[in-house]
């Protein structure tokens, strides 16, 4: 089956509390979804779910047809965790990280590939982090880590992304190349789940997009548009919306 | 130095400090990646009944050692990972059994005075069927790295990616810490159980002030460990102190140079861009 994510009925319990309750998303291949919500509302949740990073208490959930825990092409799959750094107790370069990226595609015992090395020129470059790659990554600044985590989903040539709030703390430039690099990933026909608190640059490339409120989903299909003073270029984005407050959203 | 190496005594103590000065860097890498950096503290204390178990029924406390702290090892490793809150408390039981069991053991077995060898290490008493072990289970730890090294890399940075990347991460978790654990007992006769962690810690905490990436910093903390595990032997011969605590000290002193050296870099970094 080549469907990149499905979960049917999926219910995620963390320390008791309901996080998640039955919520049913497909994902099909060439997609860009985004997932968006209030802080809380379960984004991190489902798509951490999607990849059965967090156990279900009912439904299932598949990648390509195949639950995640006989899941084996993971190839395939690209994840951007939410980090507000890079993490690890060591340094490591950003092109250590980036090559880090492939281990997917990499056996045991073979070192690195001369195919290994122009994916991960590639990644460095769609994020525009080449002239940073003996750098450590610890000491970039967050947009520039964020950057550096997309590029290792990048290096490993995966046919479907999930990118947790790739534009978190992100300054406008960063968030300009994120939507550049999206939109490449797009053009060669790949899937995307991002959660997202706004869009900004990312939204004319979002397909559908899906809002969750306490852990269901409350609004599928084209990206809510901002209003009022949300609407406003380069607002500055504090205030936490729950669905409710726009109007339209929910019919 | 040279007329010293006509001693066989002090000859295996070299090889033993040379192969300690490699193997326990290398892993504290990993383990200072995951952001463990007491774990070998740990496996130390557990190590000990281990030793005392050896020397109640006369057989090879190294041997026991090791088996107590891989068993002690793959414990820790289930606790962190089964309990999350109250882990902490879990696994300081398990340090403090290790090391009350071990000192009555020791002390049933008579032997408290060989004790305080394994507590704070005798790495100039090392016979040759010591040092065969040491370097066995060097030569172990050191493939292991070799083998499973981009893996462990992904682990120890980020549990979650790897788990995203396919790898078997409990596999994984579980030889690293029965790597450290085999590291321990390594280090045990150079430096002693307790002060095994420091050898794993100090000398990549001295190599991370100055290096850039990963690999960078497991060669230069290997270098800094087999400096500190060498010269401070060579010293305690020389000033005749205890062997254990001079090699700690040395890295230490590394370290605080360390340090020093890493702020007129980067101070001289930023002024000339």
């Amino acid at each position: 089956m080549n469907v990149p994510f499905s979960l049917t009925g999926g219910e995620v319990r963390l320390e008791r509390r309901l996080v998640l309750r039955g919520v049913d998303l497909t994902v099909l291949p060439g997609e860009v979804v985004a997932v968006m919500g209030a802080n809380g509302s379960g984004k991190s949740t489902l798509v951490r779910a999607l990849l059965g990073l967090v156990p279900l208490s009912a439904g299932r959930t598949e990648l390509y047809g195949v639950p995640p825990s006989r899941f084996r092409d993971w190839k395939r799959i690209g994840y951007v965790p939410q980090r507000l750094s890079i993490g690890g107790g060591v340094p490591a370069t950003v092109r250590e990280v980036v090559a880090s990226g492939r281990i997917a595609r990499q056996s045991r015992l073979r070192p690195a590939s001369a195919a290994d090395r122009t994916a991960v020129d590639r990644a460095l470059r769609a994020v525009g982090m080449a002239d940073r790659a003996r750098d450590p990554a610890q000491e970039l600044s967050g947009g520039q880590q964020q950057r550096v985590l997309i590029a290792r989903a990048l290096a490993g040539e995966p046919d479907a992304f999930v990118m947790d709030e790739p534009t978190a703390g992100v300054d406008s430039r960063s968030q300009a190349t994120l939507a550049g690099t999206l939109r490449d990933l797009v053009a060669e026909g790949r899937t995307v789940v991002l959660v997202a608190h706004e869009l900004g640059p990312l939204e004319p490339l979002v397909t559908r997009s899906v809002v969750l409120d306490e852990g269901r989903i409350v609004h599928t299909g084209r990206p809510p548009t901002p209003q009022g003073e949300c609407a406003r270029p380069g607002h500055d984005h504090v205030h936490p919306h729950a669905p409710a407050e726009e109007p339209g959203l929910l019919s | 130095m040279i007329e010293l190496l006509s001693y066989d005594f002090l000859r295996r103590a070299l090889a033993a400090a040379v192969l300690v000065g490699v193997a326990a860097p290398a892993v504290g890498t990993f383990i200072v990646q995951r952001r463990l950096a007491l774990l070998g503290d740990g496996i130390g204390h557990i190590a000990l009944t281990g030793v005392g178990l050896g020397l109640l029924t006369r057989t090879s406390p190294t041997i026991l050692a090791l088996i107590v702290s891989a068993l002690g090892a793959v414990a820790i490793e289930l606790l962190r990972v089964r309990t999350r809150t109250g882990g902490d408390v879990a696994l300081a039981l398990l340090f403090y059994g290790g090391l009350a069991g071990g000192v009555l053991f020791a002390n049933l077995s008579g032997g408290s005075a060989s004790l305080n060898s394994y507590l704070f290490g005798s790495i100039s008493s090392v016979s040759t069927g010591d040092l065969y072990v040491v370097a066995a289970l060097t030569v172990a730890v050191l493939v292991t790295l070799v083998v499973f090294g981009r893996e462990l890399f992904v682990l120890c940075q980020d549990e979650e990616v790897a788990r995203a990347s396919g790898l078997p991460v409990r596999f994984l978790s579980l030889l690293i810490a029965v790597t450290a654990a085999l590291t321990v007992v390594v280090a045990m006769r150079a430096v002693g159980l307790l002060l095994v962690s420091a050898l794993m810690v100090v000398p990549v905490a001295a190599a991370q002030q100055l290096t850039r990436g990963f690999r960078a910093t497991i060669g230069l903390a290997v270098v800094v460990g087999v400096v500190a595990a060498v010269g401070g032997l060579w010293v305690s011969v020389d000033a005749d102190i205890a062997p254990g605590p001079t090699i700690v000290l040395l890295a230490m002193a590394v370290f605080l140079g360390a340090v020093g050296a890493g702020r007129l870099i980067r101070m001289r970094r930023t002024e000339s861009p």
